[in-house]
């Protein structure tokens, strides 16, 4: 049985933390609002590119001639994989998610055989790869020191990318990220950026689609493509700090609740020894009275 | 009446512009070009230079690149540098001029880098007038 000072001390400190995850919850909460703002002013951008680069493609008869980008090396031996997380913890599942997800498709890769190149953008994942997959890791970007993410350091990232597939140091690439859906759910994704997805389900718009290029297709595509994949970084940037903050503002408000708890099982346990000891001491009185 | 065509003028950011114009003057890579409603299918992208709005009243951006598409009477020009007059008005130009032509002295340059940046700086000694 803990003493009643023992109890005294427990009570304040997890009152104080209580404080801090509250706050932390305030500010995720803040940053939120601002992030989920950003994620949703960016989705036309990266829409609208994907619907040109649809669009472009469809133009393209001769496949054996289109760019490398659009349509692989043709090969499937190397696979670059960009896993993006956060640089800062105590974000509930967030972090790990992403890296779970990340390390299922690792093993895999690694179980057919195929060679894995990993680059970690964000110190987390980093932390979290590092000591099963460190062999892999060909790239390590960190982004701690940017206060705000701008279109610049997707498009720096994306051109790196773009560079090492012009070496042919892959065939395949893919980002991991989590997607921002609501508050409480953010889905890890995987996602394939080189070759580009092109889907052809839309025969209909064949017709309308015959559209007139200045330049020429090829050379939109050159221009477009790399472009492209800046943009789904981006993309990825910002569903990935609105999951952040959104995934910080669950955990937060979950750890002041079980803050809260605790403190109520802590203050009954207080409340009970003290009245313990209060009649104890009533015994003790009563019985040396009686005893005279 | 003129006919009017709806413009969505995109960046990474935000959506910069979304309204019906009567017509909308590009900086495209192969030359500047105007277009106007019941335009054919277009996909082309831009080189430095200004885009002339003219709707219900007009506007005039900076871009520096940017890919446009017009289809159904819908012009989309996504860039991720767009920027209007006015504000760019308010940034250092000569400081970004001087950037430029010192880039424009490197030799490793390929003509069509050097392409694109004599345009950024025409453009923007003409903005500095």
């Amino acid at each position: 049985m803990p003493s009643l000072d023992d109890l005294r001390k427990r009570i304040s400190s997890v009152k104080s933390t209580q404080k801090i995850t509250k706050a932390m919850k305030m500010v995720a909460a803040a940053k939120l609002r601002k992030a989920q703002e950003m994620a949703e002013k960016g989705r036309p951008y990266s829409d609208k590119m994907d619907l040109i680069i649809q669009n472009l493609s469809k133009a393209i008869n001769d496949p054996s001639n289109a760019p490398k980008l659009l349509v692989g090396t043709g090969e499937d031996k190397t696979h670059l994989c960009v896993v993006m997380t956060a640089d800062r913890g105590l974000c509930g599942g967030f972090n790990t998610n992403i890296c779970k997800l990340a390390k299922k498709y690792f093993e895999e890769a690694i179980k057919s055989s195929k060679n894995l190149k990993i680059i970690t953008v964000g110190t987390k994942g980093l932390d979290q790869l590092k000591r099963d997959y460190s062999q892999y890791i060909i790239k390590r970007i960190n982004l701690k020191d940017k206060k705000k993410l701008s279109f610049l350091d997707a498009e720096e990232i994306g051109k790196q990318i773009v560079e090492l597939f012009r070496n042919k140091e892959f065939d395949k690439c893919f980002i991991f990220y989590n997607k921002f859906k609501n508050v409480i759910s953010q889905i890890p994704q995987q996602q394939q950026v080189i070759p580009a997805k092109v889907e052809n389900k839309n025969k209909k718009d064949e017709e309308a689609s015959s559209y007139e290029f200045e330049p020429e297709e090829d050379e939109i595509l050159d221009d477009l493509l790399p472009k492209n994949i800046s943009t789904q970084i981006f993309k990825a940037f910002l569903e990935n700090s609105a999951s952040e903050q959104g995934s910080r503002m669950t955990a937060m408000d979950n750890a002041t609740r079980n803050a809260g708890d605790l403190v109520d099982k802590l203050t009954i346990n207080y409340n009970r020894s003290r009245q313990a000891a209060i009649t104890k001491e009533l015994i003790e009185i009563i019985s040396g009275a009686e005893s005279l | 009446m003129e006919k009017n065509f709806n413009l969505e003028i995109i960046s990474p950011e935000s959506i910069l512009l979304s309204e019906k114009v009567n017509s909308v003057t590009i900086p495209s890579f192969e030359g500047e070009m105007t277009i106007l409603a019941d335009h054919i299918p277009l996909i082309t992208f831009l080189r430095p230079g200004i885009t002339k709005v003219e709707g219900s009243k007009q506007s005039q951006f900076f871009v520096e690149e940017g890919t446009v598409e017009f289809s159904n009477n819908t012009l989309i020009i996504l860039s991720s540098t767009i920027t209007s007059l006015e504000s760019i008005k308010n940034q250092n130009i000569n400081k970004i001029i001087e950037e430029s032509k010192s880039k424009l002295t490197q030799d490793n340059l390929s003509d069509k880098a050097r392409y694109i940046v004599s345009h950024k700086i025409d453009t923007l000694l003409k903005i500095n007038q």
